[in-house]
Formats: C-alpha cells, structure tokens, sequence
C-alpha cells in the first residue's frame, strides 16, 4: 500500500461516500432509492480494496455485490404492499434491538481492530503480485472445509428454491 | 510504421510532457487520460456508424437498399438522426422519479467505457492492462443492468416496469453462462489477464479447443445486449419499447446507442478471448495488428446483426428454460470435460 497524498485523499473521500451513502441507506423513505445508494456505498468499498491493490477483491466486491443490487430491488418492489413508493422504507420503534446490535457491532469490530497488530501487517508482507493465484491456492489447500462448506450452504439454497418453485406449480395443476 | 502508429503517438505524447519537465506521476495520468478519451471518441463514432451498418444490413437482407440519400451511400444519415434527436426536447413524465429519469441515460456508457478501457486493441496497445481484466469486464457488464432498470423503474409507466423487470431477469440469468463459459479458456490458460490470454493463443486460437464454450459465450453475450432473438426486453408487439418507452430526444438516442456500444463490447470480447485477439492469422503479419483486431471484432458485428434479420424472438419462458436448462449444464459440463481433457494431455506429456 502506497502511503502517498493522493492516495490520503482517496481514502477520505471514499469512506465519507460509503458513509453518506451507507446513512442515506437507512433513512432514505423509498426503497427503490435505498437500495440504489446501496450500491453506491458497495463500489466505493471496492474502491478501499483498489487502494489496498486488492484488486481481486474489488472486483468480486462490484460483481457480486453491486451486482446482485439489481435482484434486491426486484424483491423489495415485489414483496413491498404499499401502494405508495415514497413509504416503502419507513421507519420502526425498535430503538432498544437496533442500539443492541449496533452496540455489539462496534464493540466486536473494534475488539479485533485494536488486538490486530497493524504495524506489523503493513511492515512485514508486501502485496504480493499475483494475489488471485494465491487466493486460489489457500481457498483450496488450508480454507478448503469453510470453501465446501459454503459450497454445501448454496447447493442446500438451489434445492430450496426449486422445491418451493415446484409446489407451487403442483397446485395450479389440481 | 503501421503496426507501431498508435504506440508511437503515446510515446511522442510522453516524450513531450517529459520534456516540457512534467513530473511522472502527472504524466502518466494525462496519458491514461488521453487513452480513454479516445476509446470513449472511438466507441461514440462507432456506435453512430454501427446504427448506419445496421439499417444497410437489414436492407440488403430484405432485397432493398437502405439509407441513400443523406451523404454518398447515404453515410450521413445518423448523423442526421443523432443531430435531429438532439435538438429535442426530452419529455419528463408528471409522475416519473425525475433524478433516476435523467440519471439513467447519462449513466448508461460509463461501463462500456470503463470495459473498453482494458480490451487490448492490439500489440502493447492496451489502456489498463489488468491482472484480473477477465473478470473485471465482467463485474462492470453486470452493473449495466441497475442503469437500464434506473430508467425503467424512473419513468413510472407499467411498460417500462415490465421491461426492466425483464432486462433483471434476462441479464442475471444470461450472465452465469457467460461467466462459466470462459472459465474452460481460464482453465488452459491460468491467468485472467487479457494480454497473456491473447498470447496463449499464439498457435492455437481457443475457438479451435473450446468451441462449446465460444457458443455458450456468444449466445449468452447477445442476450446480454438485449439483441433479437433475445430483445423480450423491448418487444415492440409486446410491451412497447421496454424501459425506454417514455424516452425521448437524446435521452432515447443514449440507450439506442449504449446498444451498439454493447455489441462492440461483446464482440471485443469474444475476439480477445476466442478468436485471438490481434494475433495474425497464418502469419499475415504485414496486416498491422490493430487492424487485425477490428476486422474480427467487425465480422462478429455482422454476425449479430445477421442474427436480428434471421431469427424470430423467442418468449419468456423458453428463453429462462434455455438459459438455465441448457446453457448453464452445458457450460459446467464444459469446464468439466476442460479439466479432464488438461489431465490427459499432461499425463501424455503433451
């Protein structure tokens, strides 16, 4: 990672963009722009990774999360019952649950940032190159059980889905 | 000469700057800058060309001329067009989500520029040459999607809703074929870099060794850019225009334009990935090799064009059972089938 002005300067304004988009997220009334600032806040994230010269995981960041926006949408303005777009996203009372979560949010996030040895990290391992061959590497030698894994979760969601799609098929037929 | 002209042109750009005292990092950001410009010159005038080669190609596959009256063989008749529709008004709807109407039409080339930043051209002629230029042209194809459903959703008419909930449906499904297609040349050559997938096909181009997957691509890639048989997305006899129904003026001509940006895109793709990018062929190398590059890209134009005058569209359903009934298993069991053809060529010592 270069420590250069510019890239100082890039890093303040992506995360006051993630963060202006990230509080826009919530308090945005319509649900349609909700989820467009979502994604705003989804690509400056991969703009942090490109700064950091992760650019892999940029890309997996645009592709799969910004990506799959689009499919977010899609569900909100189906599963939405308001005739009214500009109520779509209101506001609750669930003021205790939300500042527990947050509370735990930030006390875990900030557990780990203080116990992780910065210095070191930034000292020791320089970006290497070729950072997709590695990653390929580790996800399938030391990562392989959580990569199958997670593998098995998707495969058990397809399953799912083509049950439930089936079912309903099923009772137009009778 | 020939060969080196663009190269030579950066370097001439370069060795001025530097000579002006210009410090480095400044020059190198006036050269990309510079780069995308011209690419993002190069995609505008094509895609006014292309709407041009479009209509001349419809006509003489209908036994007709085409445009002929405006400039010799009728070459400035889109530029006629574009100028006519720019000095429209573009009609806001009452009721539409006016920030989204506008913002979709000035949002919808941003990625096929961004993509076209990181296609090499031809010898060392590339803007980005990225490590993971693979898949970064395919993360920036899927953000194309929340543009043209931006517009679609903004307009607030239920036809352009029936149409962008189309282009989500058709573009998302169409994109994991794609995806899964290349990753047989991934497999043979193991890097995702576009420049060293171009150089891996030095003897061979991967249209030869992956055909199933040059299909899959290519099928896919047009139903990507919403193009016959695939336009359910702004059937005319079905739902009007699509998401650009209450378009109009420039508005109108951005999208109408984005998809022959889109076209180039695909076919650049394709020529990179499959047909050897700006290789020679049989060793005609006196043929520069960016000039090598478009005549490809071009013959794949036609052949999608050649598609619109040839097939009919197909309905909803069968295009989301062809897309995940046949594509989607073809293409797995290609990469399958690329994994153990790459065992026994090793175990033979190939």
């Amino acid at each position: 990672m270069e420590t250069s002005i510019y890239s100082v300067l890039a890093f303040y304004v992506l995360a006051a963009v993630i963060l202006g988009s990230a509080i826009l997220v919530v308090s945005m009334r319509n649900i349609v722009h909700s989820v467009l600032f979502l994604a705003i806040c989804f690509i400056a994230m991969a703009g942090l990774f490109l700064i950091l010269d992760a650019a892999y995981l940029a890309v997996i960041q645009v592709l799969v999360y910004a990506g799959a926006v689009c499919i977010m949408i899609i569900f909100g303005v189906m599963l939405i019952q308001r005739t009214d777009m500009k109520q779509s996203n209101l506001f609750n009372r669930q003021t205790f649950m939300a500042g527990g979560v947050v509370a735990l949010t930030l006390a875990v996030s900030g557990f780990f940032a203080g116990t992780t040895a910065w210095a070191d990290l930034a000292a020791n391992t320089p970006v290497p190159e070729d950072s997709l061959g590695q990653i390929g590497q580790l996800l399938l030698s030391k990562y392989v059980i959580p990569f199958e894994v997670a593998a098995l979760l998707l495969l058990v969601a397809l399953v799912g889905a083509i049950v439930l799609a089936k079912e309903v098929k099923a009772n137009v037929d009778d | 000469m020939l060969e080196n002209l663009f190269t030579n042109i950066a370097g001439l750009l370069r060795n001025l700057l530097d000579s002006a005292g210009v410090p480095p990092l400044w020059n190198d950001v006036t050269l990309l800058v510079v780069k995308l410009v011209a690419i993002l010159v190069f995609i505008l005038i094509n895609a006014l060309w292309l709407v041009l080669m479009e209509r001349k190609v419809a006509g003489y596959m209908q036994a007709r001329i085409g445009p002929n009256r405006v400039g010799p063989w009728g070459l400035l008749q889109t530029t006629c067009d574009i100028g006519k529709l720019i000095s429209k008004e573009i009609p806001i709807p009452k009721s539409a989500d006016k920030i989204l109407f506008l913002l979709a039409p000035a949002l919808v080339f941003v990625p096929p520029l961004m993509i076209f930043a990181a296609i090499p051209f031809g010898k060392d002629m590339v803007a980005l040459d990225l490590n993971i230029g693979l898949f970064y042209v395919f993360a920036l194809a899927s953000l194309t999607t929340i543009i043209f459903w931006m517009g679609g959703w903004g307009s607030n008419n239920k036809y352009s809703l029936l149409g962008s909930m189309r282009v989500v449906a058709q573009m998302v499904s169409y994109e994991l074929p794609m995806i899964l297609s290349v990753l047989g040349v991934i497999m043979l050559v193991g890097s995702m870099n576009l420049t060293e997938i171009i150089a891996a096909q030095q003897n061979m181009w991967f249209i030869v060794t992956q055909p199933i997957a040059f299909l899959i691509f290519f099928i896919a890639a047009v139903a990507e850019c919403n193009r016959t048989p695939f336009d359910l997305v702004e059937g005319e006899s079905e739902i009007i225009n699509g998401p650009y129904t209450e378009y109009g003026g420039m508005g109108f001509a951005m999208f109408f334009l984005a998809e022959y940006a889109s076209i180039m895109i695909i076919s650049a793709m394709a020529t990179t990935i499959f047909l050897g990018g700006w290789l020679a062929p049989f060793g005609l190398t006196f043929i520069p090799s960016w000039l090598w590059f478009f005549l490809k890209m071009y013959v794949l134009i036609f052949v999608v064009m050649w598609f619109r005058w040839t097939f009919p569209r197909i309905r909803v359903d069968q295009l989301m059972g062809f897309g995940w009934k046949i594509l989607v298993p073809l293409s797995l069991a290609n990469v399958f089938v690329t994994g153990i053809g790459m065992y026994i060529y090793r175990a033979i010592g190939w």
